[in-house]
């Protein structure tokens, strides 16, 4: 479980973070949604570890993982992956994939063996056969379809058999089929390897068919919480974020 | 043992058994001394390859583990009259040991910032090598010559051991970066070079790995000193000099950042066109210089990058008329 208690950060006079409390039970699927400048990529960097958070804890299970450096943290079992796609533009897929294997493994600064170590073998065929991308397993990952690209950053986030994932935006820059694809993708994956994962999204389509859970953040606190029915008919989230048509529309 | 890895100990075998021969068709010192002359330099760039064009850390100031090793090793044999074997032993250890305190202060810099910051390091060396006349003969070098005592059957006051010795070291110390950047260790390097932050995401520590690599490109960049110091008798502030750092880059860029054997490539060009140049103008400068900018201009990637892309391009055109030519064959 999840557990993040009162978190605070503030950039100079702008309070980016004020207050947050929330829970994720383990094995949930969780959206986090609110207007741009919400706090939702701070709310993911605050967690990851990408900035330390003024106040407030962080519990991965019983641990406060507040304040640790970001591999620390990605030790503990918490992936993510990035609004724009973070890859390794001159490996290739398949390099990248066995070397976010090496990573997990504590083998990434192996000098005695040749790349790839034949025991990472097979659990990179595996991973590039569970994102779909076998076939682009020799290409450069820099040449690959944006689409694409965001896949392969989830892949090695999987790599690492994250207990907890955070995917922000994972259907950021897609056509509208493209999007649903990518969700449906995510989605298996969350439903295979049971594990906690938390996606921002900006379409409410994908939301509300999606996700268990919903929280809303607005001006960097909680405005609202619940499944997708009590949030589509919250009227501060309507009124902050939604617009006033999603209440016409049904459940 | 990986197929890989017997192909590379293939090639450095069939390298080595060339270079011993090379004498033979060529009898004349010039060929030797440019061959000990080149595996300074090729250990010293490529080892500068292994931060510049596998981690991404352009280091201004690697030249200081040049000046360092070149020193180091020639103070040892000269002042405290050790054996060759030790003196390259403590030289390894003492740059080692130089590279990780520096490597600590350095690494976590970014950019411009890590360059400059190398590069003070190289100049505080350098500094220290003029000031300290009483014990490293300040601008004149160290006087005399180093004593060459023979160990294990080997004498490296003959000619002939002293050039098959920095042909093995030069080998060697090639194979053993070839090894590393082949090796997990070196594709964390390239991920680093890549997207430092997506490591960190990985579970990397990053600026472990950029610490390790700059210990051993420190390492291997005295054994470049060494065989210098070894094959002039003795050790010049001219070692250490900024401009030592400057070659060695020009060497990676000329012969391809991006392929292993490039800085080797890289080297022997510059070398040989400076031996040309030298023989013909004083303006040496002058030519290097427009060199330096036809490859700056129009072979960005190098000799050896360039060629890389051309057959890559080329094995992609053949792939695409073979495609072509089956679906004409099959339509028809």
């Amino acid at each position: 479980m999840l557990t993040i208690e009162n978190l605070r950060k503030s950039f100079g006079g702008v309070n980016a973070m004020n207050g947050v409390s929330l829970r994720f039970d383990t094995g949930s699927l969780t959206a986090v949604i609110g207007p741009n400048g919400a706090g939702k990529t701070t709310f993911f960097n605050l967690i990851t570890g990408a900035f330390k958070p003024d106040s407030g804890r962080v519990l991965l299970g019983d641990e406060d993982i507040a304040g640790l450096s970001a591999p620390e943290i990605v030790r503990r079992g918490v992936g993510r992956a990035f609004q724009i796609a973070s890859i390794f533009p001159t490996l290739s897929v398949r390099e990248s994939i066995l070397c976010a294997i090496n990573a997990h493994r504590h083998w990434h600064a192996n000098w005695r063996h040749r790349f790839p170590l034949a025991a990472a073998q097979t659990a990179a065929e595996e991973a590039l056969e569970l994102v779909g991308l076998t076939s682009r397993a020799n290409a450069l990952s820099g040449n690959l379809s944006h689409g694409d690209q965001k896949l392969l950053d989830i892949a090695l986030a999987l790599a690492l058999e994250p207990r907890v994932l955070l995917l922000d935006e994972p259907t950021a820059g897609m056509g509208t089929e493209e999007r649903w694809q990518m969700i449906e993708t995510v989605h298996q994956l969350w439903a295979l390897k049971k594990m906690t994962l938390i996606f921002i999204e900006h379409d409410m389509d994908i939301v509300f068919k999606y996700a268990q859970t919903i929280r809303v953040l607005s001006y960097g606190t909680v405005l609202a919480e619940g499944t997708a029915e009590q949030v589509r008919r919250d009227p501060r989230v309507i009124e902050a974020y939604l617009g006033a048509h999603y209440k016409e529309q049904p459940a | 043992m990986t197929k890989t890895l017997s192909r590379d100990l293939i090639v450095a075998a069939m390298a080595l058994a060339a270079l011993a021969m090379l004498p033979l068709v060529f009898p004349g010192k010039h060929v030797s001394d440019f061959v000990i002359r080149l595996s300074a330099f090729a250990v010293f760039a490529t080892s500068l390859n292994l931060l510049v064009g596998y981690g991404g850390m352009v280091s201004f100031g690697h030249g200081l583990f040049y000046g360092l090793g070149a020193y180091s090793f020639a103070l040892l044999m000269q002042k405290a009259g050790v054996s060759i074997p030790v003196a390259w032993i403590a030289t390894l250890v003492l740059s080692a040991v130089v590279a990780t305190v520096i490597g600590a202060i350095c690494i976590r810099l970014r950019e411009i910032y890590f360059s400059f910051l190398t590069l003070a390091f190289q100049m505080l060396l350098y500094s220290l090598i003029i000031a300290w006349t009483s014990f490293t003969g300040g601008d004149q070098g160290l006087t005399g010559g180093i004593p060459r005592p023979s160990f294990l059957g080997i004498r490296l006051d003959d000619p002939q051991h002293l050039y098959l010795f920095c042909c093995v070291v030069m080998v060697g110390s090639l194979l053993l970066m070839r090894h590393l950047v082949q090796s997990p260790f070196g594709y964390t390097l390239r991920m680093i070079r890549d997207n430092p932050r997506r490591t960190e995401f990985l579970g990397i520590q990053v600026w472990r790995i950029r610490l390790l690599a700059f210990v051993v490109a420190g390492v291997f960049g005295s054994v470049g000193g060494m065989l210098i110091s070894l094959f002039v008798s003795s050790a010049y502030p001219d070692f250490a000099y900024w401009t030592i750092s400057g070659e060695a880059i020009f060497m990676i860029l000329l012969g391809g950042m991006g392929v292993f054997l490039g800085p080797i490539l890289g080297a022997a060009i510059l070398l040989l066109l400076n031996d040309v140049v030298t023989r013909y103008t004083e303006h040496t400068a002058l030519v290097l210089g427009i060199v330096i900018l036809v490859f700056a201009l129009g072979l960005r990637k190098g000799v050896l990058g360039t060629l890389n892309d051309w057959l890559r391009r080329r094995g992609m055109a053949n792939v695409a008329k073979s495609g072509q030519a089956k679906a004409v064959a099959r339509t028809g």
